[in-house]
């Protein structure tokens, strides 16, 4: 029996042999994954089990929304806020609506935000993630009212918000409404912050534009993740106008730091924790003790 | 007939078409400028100061284009630096402080994008600066002169009211930037900007602006006087409106003014094509 076993597993992969192409390798697709920044090739199982960080380098790519929470949320307690929101076509921009319709049915999002809230090793948060597969996270009314909607929902909560930014800026389809979203995000993060609550914002790879210059500037303390773009001004925008290259580390979360605008980087197995400790560091003791709690 | 977007932008780029500082002799009395954000410098593109307006003391912030090629490699041509927009929010915090209005002018191309720019933290700068003008305690009118372009311009439009300029364009992006990006094709600059919505009209449609300023026939540049004019009128006759106005309220209407800004379903199922 156990031989009948073994030959069946070596007829099969007889059967295997004639479909690999002469000189080629077969390799099953996802096995391995290779970095685009140092380029070394490695096992796809352990790039995913180190939440999608390079072994070799530390390269971290980018991370869905799905899997940014299930990283930074303890299980089962996200709870998602205003799931239902969609963008409609304010200027009617040829195609926009096509496009959106596509993305949310190729990327299984609404648009390009998932916000909500969660517990991190206990501790309670509103929690905002960006999503760069949806339009590059550019933020138009959607992104705008739920990020405004989780810091309103915050504030009446008394519960500090976590928000990992991505963007590519403003949504350009959306004309002057989408401009007018960083006005109205930043409005309701000074709301939240008047009312004494914290506001962690973590800079996750690419923040640019108007989300830059709105409310991933805002945070009471900003994280970054290690070598995440940051910046207002796209890279070939300042290029053009200065007619220069720009040095390779121009824009990067250890060029903002040193610049005095990112408060720590953080690497990805160490946030959950970090996100933790600064939450409990803010339970007691201030009005963000939860003593007046309304919910 | 109405102009499109794109005969306006004609109008705006005029090369007689005045500045805040054509318009500023002739709209305040006793101007006093002030200068620096007490952090970094100086930035010309952004000018501040104080004059009264009916006898009532205002607090002035505007972007200065230059009237000839000298002028504008001084303001840098109405692209302000980040401590361009950390003078403006010095000097909103000191009206705060007095309960003087503000008026912000605005006319730029947008916020400058360089190296220096970067490393003194853009975005930060305007960021801040729609935070704190949410809250600033004391009434703020924004109006646009000629160019209101993105965050550069938004980063003074946070504000109780918004007036246009009846040939002033505010837009996300320039109509170049837009095709650029959405098309890869700048030249059809002229196709955007009568699609992009960037009219005074457009804005008021959209709850985004509420009054038109109007300008002489062909445009402020006809009759520079006129314009300055109307422009004094209007401030005149705004002011007072929301002076009369308690803080709270005048903080929370605000806030809604930009609250109700969006253009969204939450309708489940509904399939846009």
């Amino acid at each position: 029996m156990l031989e009948d076993l073994f030959s069946k597993v070596k007829t099969r992969a007889s059967y295997d042999k004639p479909r690999v192409p002469k000189g080629k390798v077969s390799i099953p697709e996802n096995l391995m994954f290779k970095c685009p920044r140092c380029g070394k090739v490695e096992f796809m199982d352990a790039f995913l089990l180190g939440n999608k960080v390079c072994p070799s380098c530390g390269y971290h790519a980018r991370l869905t929304a799905q899997e940014r929470i299930e990283q930074i949320a303890d299980n089962f307690t996200f709870i998602e806020y205003d799931k239902h929101m969609k963008s409609l076509d304010p200027i009617d921009f040829p195609g926009y609506p096509e496009k959106v319709y596509h993305l949310r049915r190729k990327t299984g999002l609404r648009d390009a935000v998932i916000t909500g809230e969660c517990t991190v090793m206990g501790s309670p948060c509103a929690i905002g993630v960006m999503d760069t597969r949806f339009m590059m996270a550019s933020m138009g009314s959607v992104v705008g009212e739920k990020v405004t909607r989780l810091f309103e929902q915050a504030e009446g909560r008394r519960l500090p918000v976590v928000l990992f930014t991505a963007s590519g800026g403003a949504r350009m389809q959306e004309g002057i409404i989408s401009l007018m979203q960083m006005a109205k995000t930043s409005g309701a993060v000074g709301r939240h912050s008047k009312r004494g609550l914290l506001y962690i914002t973590v800079l996750t790879d690419p923040t640019t534009g108007g989300v830059t210059a709105s409310f991933a500037s805002l945070g009471d303390i900003i994280i970054a993740e290690p070598k995440t773009l940051v910046g207002f001004a796209g890279r070939r925008v300042i290029e053009g106008t200065i007619r220069q290259r720009l040095p390779e580390d121009f824009q990067s979360a250890e060029f903002a730091q040193e610049h005095g605008f990112v408060d720590l980087i953080v690497e990805r197995s160490a946030m959950r924790k970090t996100i933790s400790q600064l939450l409990k560091l803010h339970q007691t003791g201030g009005a963000g003790d939860g003593k007046d709690s309304l919910g | 007939m109405a102009k499109t977007a794109w005969d306006r932008m004609q109008i705006i780029h005029e090369k007689n078409r005045p500045t805040v500082r054509d318009y500023l002799p002739m709209v305040f009395e006793n101007f006093i400028e002030l200068h620096g954000d007490r952090f970094y410098g100086d930035d010309a593109a952004i000018l501040g100061g104080i004059g009264t307006l009916d006898g009532q003391p205002v607090t002035v912030l505007a972007q200065v284009k230059g009237r000839d090629l000298k002028e504008n490699q001084q303001t840098n041509f109405s692209m302000p630096h980040p401590e361009g927009y950390r003078k403006a929010l010095r000097l909103a915090k000191q009206a705060e402080k007095f309960h003087r209005p503000v008026v912000c002018l605005i006319d730029t191309p947008g916020a400058f994008c360089g190296i220096g720019a970067e490393e003194r933290g853009q975005g930060e700068a305007i960021a801040r600066n729609l935070m704190e003008f949410m809250q600033l305690e004391t009434p703020v009118i924004s109006i646009v002169l000629g160019e209101g372009g993105s965050g550069g311009a938004l980063a003074l439009g946070v504000c109780d009211e918004l007036a246009m300029m009846q040939n002033a364009i505010y837009s996300v992006i320039s109509p170049r930037g837009f095709a650029s990006i959405l098309w890869k094709d700048p030249s059809r600059e002229k196709e955007a900007a009568n699609i992009m919505r960037i009219t005074a009209e457009d804005l008021v449609e959209f709850g985004v602006a509420e009054t038109i300023i109007p300008e002489p026939d062909g445009g402020a540049h006809i009759d520079p006087e006129a314009a300055a004019e109307a422009i004094r009128q209007y401030i005149s006759e705004t002011i007072p409106k929301y002076m009369k106005i308690p803080i709270a309220k005048l903080l929370e209407n605000r806030y809604y003014k930009f609250r109700k800004v969006g253009v969204f379903t939450e309708q489940k199922g509904v399939n846009p094509l």
